[in-house]
């Protein structure tokens, strides 16, 4: 006899997009609050970013289940880390951990993919970029998830980041201003929610400065 | 943390190893919802073998402990066995004898766990659940799928559900919804599905769950109207041609 039932899949989508940028003072981190599977949505109020210290905020899309277990396991990370050390673990350094984290499970991978943003030691706004198993950039602002393909080319052509290449290396953060950054956010969500099935519902925002942390939303198409 | 990697060789090896790999009885969907007091959650009663309606009583909602109830769709053993363990896990805690005990949370966050940990494994409970509560007059209500994808809404549906009632249930759904107005909004919900899904049968029950306790009712049929012209002469227009 056939097969007649579909295969199992550990894996899914659940879709989303992420965004971060990256200014000389700032960090704006952005996700939607959609989550589907397949053509179907699941919810239209799913938090896609999670605070893992006071200067480092992680938006992930991807498997959902799996972004919550890489949640978890940061955030005790970093509890083991308050206590042994007696600060809040700086946004380099949560990279690096978020790097070693992903490629600890190279051969079975989480489906997760993360952009984390945050102030560094300086106060200056710092963004990186991944992939599933752990590769990872310091960029002046990242995309990631379902709409990145609408986002990324966007971005790039609005804030004419510096080759990575040149020598001496120039400084990757973004000449915009903290509300220009906020208005662009706001732009790329809308045009993606527009082409993107995945995206949409709602935009969740954090901004990070040296006054502390702000959030706020903004509503989306939610066709 | 070193058994979660993947062990290639229960990929591949059919014989002696012991995992779902697709459903036996399944059950179709669960509808839930939050209302002025607590959770409303309605289930049919039919569990299918395939394509053939194979059992007409099963029993889709349980209460877990004291402040949850929890419904289940797709394969019923699975099910069963998930009762047996969250059974123990609520005779435990209330062998502490400490006057605290399991809320909906709780159970919700035990269940998306089993779950991921099962996908781990690469040997799932086939099941999509939908575990609602009240405790300390907090209402909540959450979905955990076979893969372990879990999240809260004030209305969730499995399945065909989430296809069919759900549009239903955003529309129409109001926090401050009556006891009366839930039901009637549920049974609107089962009886869209009754007339679409075809694995769905007319013998449900619906329960409710407020910070008084759990009552599940009797199972009891809705009302059908099946005189439509079309359903009565579905080729008319269309004949073949013989």
């Amino acid at each position: 006899m056939t097969k007649q039932h579909a295969n199992w899949s550990p894996y899914d989508n659940n879709g989303g997009s992420v965004v971060a940028i990256a200014g000389a003072d700032y960090c704006v981190i952005a996700a939607d609050t959609r989550m589907s599977t397949g053509y179907s949505i699941l919810t239209r109020g799913y938090s896609k970013i999670s605070k893992l210290a006071d200067k480092a905020f992680m938006a992930s899309s991807g498997f959902q289940a799996d972004v919550k277990a890489l949640q978890k396991h940061l955030t005790a990370k970093h509890l083991i880390y308050q206590h042994q050390h007696n600060k809040q673990m700086s946004c380099p350094a949560m990279a690096q951990l978020l790097s070693n984290t992903l490629y600890y499970k190279r051969f079975f991978p989480y489906y997760a993919f993360n952009v984390l943003g945050g102030l560094d030691t300086e106060g200056k706004g710092c963004v990186f970029t991944y992939d599933a198993v752990g590769s990872y950039e310091r960029v002046g602002y990242s995309a990631q998830g379902s709409g990145s393909t609408l986002i990324m080319p966007f971005l790039d052509n609005q804030l004419k980041s510096p080759s990575p290449l040149l020598l001496p290396a120039v400084d990757a953060v973004t000449p915009l201003s903290e509300g220009e950054a906020i208005d662009l956010v706001k732009t790329v969500f809308a045009s993606a929610t527009e082409r993107d099935i995945y995206t949409g519902d709602r935009l969740e925002i954090y901004v990070l400065n040296a006054h502390g942390t702000h959030h706020e939303y903004m509503e989306l198409r939610k066709d | 943390m070193e058994s979660n990697q993947a062990n290639p060789s229960i990929l591949c090896s059919p014989e002696g190893s012991q995992r779902t790999l697709y459903p036996y009885v399944t059950g179709t969907s669960v509808v839930a919802l939050k209302y002025k007091d607590g959770i409303l959650m309605a289930a049919d009663m039919g569990g299918s073998y395939g394509s053939t309606l194979r059992y007409k009583s099963v029993e889709r909602m349980k209460p877990i402990g004291k402040h949850s109830l929890l419904g289940a769709s797709g394969e019923i053993s699975d099910f069963q066995e998930l009762l047996k363990y969250l059974d123990e896990l609520v005779l435990y805690d209330n062998m502490w004898d400490d006057g605290n005990s399991l809320g909906p949370k709780e159970i919700h966050n035990y269940l998306t766990r089993v779950m991921y940990n099962r996908r781990n494994k690469f040997n799932p409970l086939w099941n999509s659940l939908v575990l609602g509560g009240v405790k300390n007059g907090e209402k909540y209500l959450g979905m955990v799928s076979m893969i372990g994808v879990n999240f809260e809404d004030n209305h969730v549906a499995t399945g065909f559900g989430n296809h069919l009632a759900r549009p239903i249930l955003r529309d129409e759904w109001r926090e401050d919804l009556s006891f009366e107005e839930g039901v009637k909004l549920l049974e609107k919900c089962m009886r869209v599905l009754l007339y679409r899904d075809r694995s769905a049968v007319n013998k449900l029950q619906i329960a409710k769950i407020t910070g008084e306790g759990i009552t599940i009712s009797q199972p009891y049929s809705l009302k059908t109207f099946w005189g439509f012209s079309a359903f009565q002469n579905p080729t008319a227009g269309a004949e073949g041609s013989w």
